[in-house]
């Protein structure tokens, strides 16, 4: 904290900035017009991941109507204003939150902000990391801070551990759906309990991405052995004597025993299961097993054409989807390659992966992972965005009902009418394979 | 800089569901350049429009009732503006028209983008928010005082902080305010250094 301002309010110190494409051009433009500089470039990042293609042979070229204008021009302010651009076919080119990580830009105890909602998703690492808007990001660039009222503290805590086949979406899936999309409300909520501890690092990337649909300020986690494992020889990371250094303090982050927070939340893992979303909201999720609440609002029921009381399991869909910043590592792949493997997609199911950065694409395919989508029926993509949200170029038909692995399953968010179920990815691709919503621990 | 937020006195438009998103509030489809102006006809465009990508009213959203033509204030539901931190939602807003939205709870950084453009995030219990709907009359918000009012005499508080409140009052510019900080800013940054130094990405200095 810089200094204190008045009420509850302090300049905070912003340690990294990150930008991508749809909107980094407007907040690089709009500080420039208004004559002011990025104050140290150095610590800005922009990454083309939003609305770029994911075919291959890719270019500026984009399916959405006028979305080249959103790279090129991102590419010359981000040129500009000096700051360091993964562009479209750079080989750490990836979604800001997957590449951000995997080069080591976000670090323990550091702040990181992004015009991006997802930004939670670091909060992985222990760093404060949140989304926000075009305004805030040309704050944070010209002055190195950011105005903020301190948040309430909750600390959601998942004790004993997860059963096979469920996964870390399950987990905040499960607890979207107990507590409320706005469940959160504002908090910086941090994760914590023996089933988050268990978790990789890529899990607990899930588990804190959708920390923004819990409508929290952020999500995070203490760093321990395996978040300094993780960052270790990184790109960004500090060298040497230095590294040491930091280990040693990031060590300190961590809760105190009888600390007390503003909310508090306790949920068993070992009682969550495989979870799908029915509605537009992610707190419209239950449990594979169940069925379409009896006091569902009749809004999302009509949109998404189920009834009251009807059983999600054996919902026939039309496309599966993996990919996103919520569940698109390598870890991911690698779970959903080892149950497709040999196997085949249902006939009429439109299936697409999509890695969450060139990086996890280069890896898959050096173990072979690429092979197993493609041979299953699934398109194997180029990195980016993708068909997590519509901007106006590609999308599932009309219409389509789609299982998908991302974190928003809002109306109309993959395609005009298109009708999402959030699942994680085995849940995606048993679904594939049966041709409609299933329950990935029958597959097994 | 946004205009200054005193007394606004306006008819509401009642939007009443919970969970409105900003994909709602501006489809992405509808971000067509990389300005922040040319966002007012793709409000609400999936639910205004007949058609996706069509330009005919719906005759059945609210939006499009003549009563509430001019209404400059959005009566919500919970966890309004939740879902992507596009500031288009809020540009969409404050170009159509609309300078206050009164719902039970908002997004964090929803609320954080009204707050920067001049529009106010006014928290109000469900309730209340019900008695004015079924009002449907003009409702006074005094941001000085906290108040929103009905008719006469029937009113209610909500809470704004301190920083907020100063913000809309005087429609000051937050980067100003804050470069104005310059110099408590470098001397933090050369403390920090000393004990943050893998912070700092650029030629050591």
């Amino acid at each position: 904290m810089v200094a204190a301002l008045p009420g509850n309010g302090a300049l905070v110190a912003i340690d990294r900035v990150f930008l991508h494409e749809r909107t980094g051009a407007s907040a690089l433009n709009s500080l420039a017009e208004a004559g002011r500089t990025v104050v140290d470039p150095a610590r800005v990042f922009a990454v083309t991941d939003h609305i770029v293609d994911t075919r291959r042979g890719r270019t500026d070229q984009t399916l959405m109507p006028g979305g080249q204008a959103f790279i090129t021009e991102t590419r010359a302010a981000a040129k500009a204003a000096g700051i360091t651009l993964f562009d479209v076919n750079d080989p750490d080119q990836g979604i800001v939150h997957v590449i951000s990580p995997e080069l080591g830009i976000v670090l323990p105890g550091c702040t990181l902000v992004a015009p991006d909602s997802h930004t939670c998703t670091q909060g992985a690492f222990g760093a404060l990391a949140w989304g926000i808007g075009s305004s805030e990001a040309e704050h944070a660039m010209a002055t190195g801070t950011l105005r903020l009222n301190k948040p309430k503290s909750m600390r959601v805590c998942f004790s004993g551990s997860l059963s096979k086949s469920v996964t870390p979406k399950d987990m905040i899936m499960t607890l979207i759906a107990s507590h409320g999309a706005a469940g959160g409300k504002g908090h910086a909520v941090e994760f914590a309990g023996d089933a988050v501890r268990a978790l990789d690092m890529e899990g607990r990337m899930t588990l804190c991405n959708m920390a923004t649909e819990f409508s929290a300020m952020s999500g995070f986690i203490a760093p321990d052995r395996k978040t300094f494992k993780y960052l270790t020889g990184r790109r960004y990371v500090p060298k040497g004597a230095e590294w040491d250094q930091a280990v040693e303090s990031w060590k300190k982050l961590i809760s105190d025993v009888d600390a007390t927070f503003d909310a508090e939340i306790k949920i068993d893992a070992s009682a969550i299961t495989p979870t799908v979303s029915w509605g537009t909201s992610p707190e419209h999720s239950v449990g594979i097993g169940g069925t379409v609440p009896e006091n569902a609002d009749e809004r999302p029921l009509e949109y998404m054409a189920l009834q009251k009381g009807q059983s999600l399991k054996g919902t026939p869909i039309d496309a599966a989807f993996i990919g996103s910043c919520t569940n698109s590592r390598l870890s991911d792949l690698r779970r959903a390659s080892a149950l497709l493997k040999g196997k085949r997609i249902a006939d009429h199911v439109q299936a697409i992966c999509v890695p969450g950065s060139s990086r996890v694409k280069r890896e898959a395919e050096s173990e072979g992972i690429d092979a197993i989508f493609r041979e299953a029926g699934f398109e194997w993509r180029e990195s980016g965005c993708s068909m997590c949200f519509y901007a106006g170029g590609e999308s599932f038909r009309s219409g389509a009902r789609v299982i998908s692995t991302t974190n928003r399953n809002f109306e109309s968010r993959q395609g005009p009418g298109v009708k999402t179920h959030i699942a994680s990815p085995e849940t995606v691709v048993a679904s594939a394979l049966a041709g409609a919503i299933a329950d990935v621990r029958e597959l097994l | 800089m946004a205009e200054p937020f005193s007394i606004l006195t306006s008819r509401p438009m009642p939007l009443i569901r919970d969970n409105v998103d900003t994909d709602q509030i501006i489809p992405s489809r509808e971000m067509k350049s990389t300005g922040k102006t040319g966002l007012a006809d793709g409000l609400f465009a999936g639910w205004r429009y007949t058609a996706i990508g069509g330009r005919d009213p719906d005759p059945s959203f609210v939006l499009n009732d003549p009563d509430y033509a001019d209404s400059q204030i959005i009566l919500g539901g919970a966890n309004f503006g939740c879902g992507s931190s596009r500031e288009h939602a809020v540009w969409a807003l404050a170009e159509y028209g609309f300078r206050a939205v009164i719902a039970p709870s908002f997004a964090p950084i929803f609320a954080g983008n009204c707050v920067r453009n001049g529009i106010l995030p006014a928290v109000l219990d469900a309730d209340a928010i019900a008695i004015i709907e079924e009002a449907n009359c003009p409702v006074t918000i005094n941001l000085a005082t906290q108040k929103i009012t009905i008719g006469e005499d029937q009113n209610w508080s909500f809470p704004i902080d301190q920083e907020a409140k100063a913000m809309l009052l005087e429609g000051l510019d937050a980067i100003d305010l804050s470069l104005k900080m310059a110099e408590d800013i470098a001397a933090w940054q050369t403390a920090d250094r000393a004990t943050r130094p893998w912070i700092y990405l650029g030629a050591k200095q």
